[in-house]
């Protein structure tokens, strides 16, 4: 089920959509001599899913990471709905309703599967340090128990409400984070490869939830590095290379076209890149991969603590 | 020879004693801020300090009533914590350590500064401020009361049931906001901070009310401490103090609402026994062990504890009691 | 003297160890190079001449003892005590020292005895004046406070202390002079304390772990030499250049026994702390047990005048001080960048999975790093002793060293070598600045003041990344 026809669109990077949700402007992040983002403009429909895929090191989760408030960029503006969302701290970005999740599943092991959930809820009354003493909290407590509890059973995760989260399978993580997400009712979800790691059994049933968010009327953004996987559940595809747009359209009109082939085989740029059979980067590319990598790591650090 | 009755009657008493009370709020704070957050506060007994001494300074030198000083002891805990936090707290976790053994060690010279004397006393300290806290005791100041043999002058009596009252308090205090969503979202900081900046908390919010609070503790223990010893001495509060604290605290089991106090218990009547144990083993002319110096006991409950903190860290971070599962801050 | 017995746990922990049989060969031409650094730089302090000239005005170190005992109020009268140190170091025996009540009636006299120490019992609490008897003097030894009010109370310990040498007289007062000296004392402080904070800062670069018992490494070094220099007779610069080689021993030691397993256990940060205060309250606490809680003086170089070389006066010992650790830093710097240690160090520090991806043993790097921590530490415990706390060492030197430690290598920017030197220089020249202003007994606080302003500023400090500090 498509909402609109996508091939309404030009296919060209920086092209405009109908009815955009979220708007990136100019937008750079340099981590020491490397441009790990440089992207002059964005736009991301409302109500598609939206996959974004590059080779590893393409600036993809930097992206994520600048637009959710984990980094800060050197340039650039983006709204949401027409407000302006630079500059926020990530608490503040999920506050109005983008939310995302993390490659690394970030579910809270300590917690129960339960608490992960109604952690999420938002405006509690008994999150706040005076409403926590006196004791009124208990009626939202139980409203958002319920939320939870429907939420876990879409996801097949209702048995292990009482379990610890540490107990869960990666692919369970997975569910428990978007499920996770729901809890705050949000109008976009940024899922950061929201399939690495799962046993492929699951991944059917992950691709099943992540368009039914959008069935229920959410916008979806999710970073993939695998074609195969875009290709069967986007509405449009975004392309990023070396921290730049290179080409956006329809999913089966991007497999054929020439600078998406490029770069991922290498043959566009300055600097062969080199892949091995399985994907993965060797040689001068692996070292340039895990170069860029750290700094996204420490990115993401940096954005930590002058974020919040 | 080793008087074992003297030796159980004394580690009876250290386990109700002021030593225990005033180490168990500071473990109570640590608790919070360890146990629950895992923020690491390396100057806890510098909160001790500006609560014992923002109530004396308070009484003596600006002539308020006790009973305000104490409110006064109570705020300077509070704004040191706002001090302390609003640099470090958005920082990787060593910063706010060093800043926070810093600070204790800033306040303590302060205290005992020369130029300092007509304000906090210099290294004399205090005394002469907590007359009205003896005046409010039902018991007998001067009199012995005896409990199964375990003896307490009247005054510490006093004292201790204060102190024991206000541990309570602490703990209910505790147990309702841990229990609640506020604790729910401390635990999932102290876990992973950046998942909980993605649910739209403001972690920097809660790490600062944790700090707070704790700190508030640490400032009450100051102010309990200071009330039943009816003097303040600047070199009491130095850092490794904070490090008993924690010692408390982590064989207690950091991150239970009980941990602290069952931890202070348990540190001081070893403490109180191994202590009263190595003094008459090496006193006297033929002592028992001599290869230890009479003079060096004092310094061997420092080792030990610093010996405790590292091998507990190390070995078995969920205290004493807990299961290996539960370990919390140590997972990463 | 219970020295020598209590000597050995620590000493016999550390030959044990097995990680110093593979001392790797880097290491060895540097502690090479810093025992030439120390030999060649005796002939500097073998000039010393005998005191003649005034010595300038020196901080006294106020002794704070955690267990110094309350004297016993058992008899009637009230004691009054203090211990007459001489600004070179020296205790003063045989100086008459007298009590006066209100209208100058003395009421109690006493003579030093050959520790300096002296004791008398006023009769009732009140306000009396001490004063020095100045013919009881040792010739050469000049007074600056002679006479001090006090006001005795019952049940507390009264000590006096005066302050020996003279006020620096006519031309050498003036602002300029002073503003050199200040200078001059700052910047071989400054130097000091990053002798002893480049190998903190180095450790953190490399493990990520802020080492809280580094204090600790800086007074065993010092204390080892002390041992030597004074319970062995050794000379304090073969004591000094033994210390630094167990100091780069225990280092290892530290690396091996502790770090090495928790890194394998991929620890957490938060632990990591903890364990390592632990660790520093318990050597802390070992050191006292073995060396005692008060300063004692080295053997050597505790009688040193200040020679005059134009626009700046200055000791032997100082002046050693500063060439020593400029030529020890340099080294270091040197060694950071043209030897393949050094370059695996930084390249360690920069990104520790890269590094080990191409190649470089981590573990390896890491455990140089520590033994050479551990040697600078024990040559800074040595160096600190020596010329900022007057020649002499004591139990809390490391942890005090510890804290501007940490102001200086947090305002260079944590993890990076050269911004810790020079946020050392800067913490060690504000500190002999702000000394100028506020109460001695404060003296570090400025240095401390710094490390909450800069965190406030600019957390990734003046050279750091900003990603460092997440």
């Amino acid at each position: 089920m498509r909402a609109e026809a996508p091939d309404v669109v030009p296919g060209q990077p920086g092209a405009g959509k109908p009815d955009p949700v979220l708007v990136i402007d100019s937008i750079t992040r340099s981590f020491g001599g490397v441009r790990a983002v440089d992207v002059a403009h964005l736009e991301f429909q409302r109500g598609w899913i939206t996959g974004l895929i590059g080779p590893n090191g393409a600036g993809k989760t930097t992206l994520f990471n600048l637009l959710t408030g984990f980094d800060r960029p050197d340039t650039g503006r983006w709204t949401f709905d027409g407000i302006p969302l630079s500059r926020l701290a990530p608490h503040q970005v999920a506050r109005r309703g983008v939310v995302r999740t993390f490659q690394l599943t970030k579910a809270l092991a300590k917690l129960t599967v339960l608490d992960n959930m109604r952690l999420a809820a938002p405006k509690q009354t008994g999150e706040r340090f005076f409403g926590a003493l006196l004791g009124t909290w208990g009626r939202q407590e139980q409203a958002n128990t319920r939320k939870a509890m429907e939420l876990l059973a879409r996801f097949q995760l209702d048995a292990k409400a009482e379990d610890l989260a540490g107990c869960l399978s990666g692919g369970q993580r997975k569910l428990l984070e978007m499920a996770r997400a729901l809890m705050m009712d949000p109008t976009v979800v940024m899922l950061d490869e929201p399939m690495a790691g799962v046993n492929p059994a699951l991944t059917e049933s992950l691709l099943k939830h992540v368009k039914s968010l959008r069935d229920d009327g959410m916008t979806v953004v999710f970073v993939e590095h695998d074609m195969d996987v875009i290709r069967d559940i986007s509405d449009w595809v975004v392309v990023m290379a070396q921290g730049r747009v290179i080409a956006e359209g329809r999913p089966e009109a991007l497999s054929s076209n020439k600078t998406v082939v490029d770069a991922y085989l290498g043959a566009h740029h300055d600097q062969a890149l080199e892949f091995d059979a399985e994907g993965n980067p060797v040689g001068q590319t692996a070292v340039l991969v895990a170069e860029i990598e750290s700094e996204l790591e420490a990115a993401i650090e940096r954005g930590q603590d002058l974020s919040a | 020879m080793i008087d074992i009755p003297s030796l159980l009657t004394n580690g009876i008493a250290a386990l109700v004693g002021p030593s225990t009370i005033f180490f168990a709020l500071l473990a109570i704070g640590l608790n919070i801020h360890f146990g629950y957050t895992g923020l690491l506060n390396f100057g806890q007994i510098g909160f001790a300090l500006v609560g014992g001494y923002g109530m004396g300074i308070a009484v003596l030198y600006f002539g308020l009533p006790l009973w305000s000083g104490v409110l006064v002891g109570m705020a300077a805990g509070m704004v040191l914590a706002l001090l302390l936090g609003i640099p470090t707290l958005r920082l990787r976790a060593d910063y706010l350590a060093i800043v926070t053994i810093a600070a204790a060690e800033i306040l303590r010279l302060i205290t005992r500064s020369t130029s300092m004397t007509d304000f906090s006393g210099g290294t004399q300290g205090l005394t002469g401020y907590g007359g009205g806290f003896r005046q409010l005791s039902p018991f007998d100041n001067g009199r012995f009361y005896s409990f199964y043999g375990v003896r307490f002058l009247g005054q510490d009596l006093w004292s201790i049931c204060v102190g024991w009252t206000v541990v309570g308090l602490s703990l209910i205090l505790v147990f309702l906001l841990v229990r609640s969503p506020w604790g729910r979202v401390l635990k999932a900081i102290r876990e992973d901070e950046d998942a909980v900046r993605a649910l739209g908390k403001n972690v920097f919010v809660y790490k600062m009310q944790a700090l707070v609070l704790g700190g508030v503790f640490g400032a009450v223990g100051g102010i309990i401490f200071a009330l039943t010893t009816q003097s303040l001495t600047p070199d009491f509060y130095s850092p490794p103090q904070t490090f008993f604290a924690y010692a408390a605290l982590i064989i207690g089991g950091a991150g239970r609402v009980l941990g602290p106090v069952v931890g202070s218990m348990i540190f001081w009547f070893v403490l109180s026994i191994t202590d009263n144990f190595l003094r008459q083993a090496t006193a006297g002319s033929n002592p028992l062990i001599s290869f230890i110096d009479n003079q060096d006991v004092g310094a061997i409950r420092f080792v030990l504890v610093g010996v405790a903190l590292a091998a507990l860290m190390m070995f078995r971070p969920q205290g004493i009691f807990g299961k290996r599962s539960e370990v919390l801050p140590d997972a990463r | 003297m219970r020295a020598a017995g209590a000597a050995r746990p620590p000493v016999r922990a550390r030959s044990r160890d097995p990680g110093f049989g593979r001392v790797p060969g880097p290491l060895r031409a540097l502690l090479g190079a810093l025992l030439g650094t120390l030999i060649a730089s005796s002939a500097l302090l073998g000039l010393a001449a005998p005191a003649l000239a005034a010595p300038a005005l020196a901080p006294l170190q106020p002794s704070r003892g955690a267990l110094s005992p309350p004297a016993p109020p058992d008899q009637p009268g009230l004691p009054v005590s203090g211990t007459l140190r001489n600004v070179d170091g020296t205790l003063l025996a045989g100086v008459r020292v007298q009590a006066l009540a209100a209208g100058s009636q003395q009421v109690a006299s006493t003579l030093s005895d050959a520790s300096g120490r002296w004791e008398l019992t006023v009769p009732t609490p009140g306000r009396y004046t001490f004063r020095i008897d100045r013919q009881s003097l040792p010739r050469g030894v000049s007074v600056l406070q002679g006479e001090v009010v006090r006001d005795v109370a019952p049940g507390t310990l009264s000590l006096v202390v005066f302050r020996f040498g003279t006020q620096r007289a006519g031309l050498q007062t003036s602002a300029s002079a002073t503003a050199a000296r200040v200078l001059v004392d700052g910047i071989r402080f400054g130097l000091v304390i990053g002798i002893t904070g480049v190998g903190l800062s180095l450790i953190f670069g490399t493990t990520g772990l802020t080492n809280f018992a580094h204090g600790e490494l800086v007074t065993i070094g010092a204390v080892l030499a002390w041992t030597l220099n004074v319970t062995f007779g050794l000379q304090l610069i073969w004591a000094a250049a033994l210390a630094i080689v167990a100091g780069g021993a225990l280092g290892a030691a530290n690396d091996l026994a502790i770090w090495r397993p928790m890194r394998r256990r991929r620890a957490s940060l938060v632990a990591q702390l903890v364990i390592s205060i632990g660790l520093a309250l318990a050597l802390r606490y070992l050191v006292l047990i073995y060396f005692g809680g008060r300063s004692q003086s080295f053997a050597d170089y505790t009688n040193q005048v200040e020679r005059n070389y134009g626009f700046i006066s200055i000791t032997d010992k100082d002046l050693a001080t500063i060439v020593i650790s400029l030529v020890v830093l340099v080294g270091v710097a040197l060694l950071l960048q043209r030897t393949r240690i050094g370059k695996a160090m930084r390249a360690v520090a920069d990104n520790r999975d890269l590094a080990a991806s191409s190649g470089i043993n981590v573990e390896r790097v890491v455990l140089f790093v520590w033994i050479l921590a551990g040697a600078l530490a024990a040559l800074g415990g040595v160096l600190f002793g020596l010329s900022e706390l007057g020649g002499t060492v004591q139990y809390e030197m490391g942890f005090n060293l510890l804290l501007l430690m940490f102001a200086g290598v947090i305002l260079g920017g944590l993890g990076t070598a050269y911004g810790a030197l020079v946020g050392c220089l800067i913490v060690g020249v504000l500190v002999e600045v702000s000394a100028q202003i506020i109460p001695v007994d404060l003296k570090y606080l400025g240095g401390l003041a710094v490390l909450i302003v800069i965190l406030v500023i600019r957390p990734q400090g003046l050279l750091g990344s900003r990603a460092r500090i997440g």
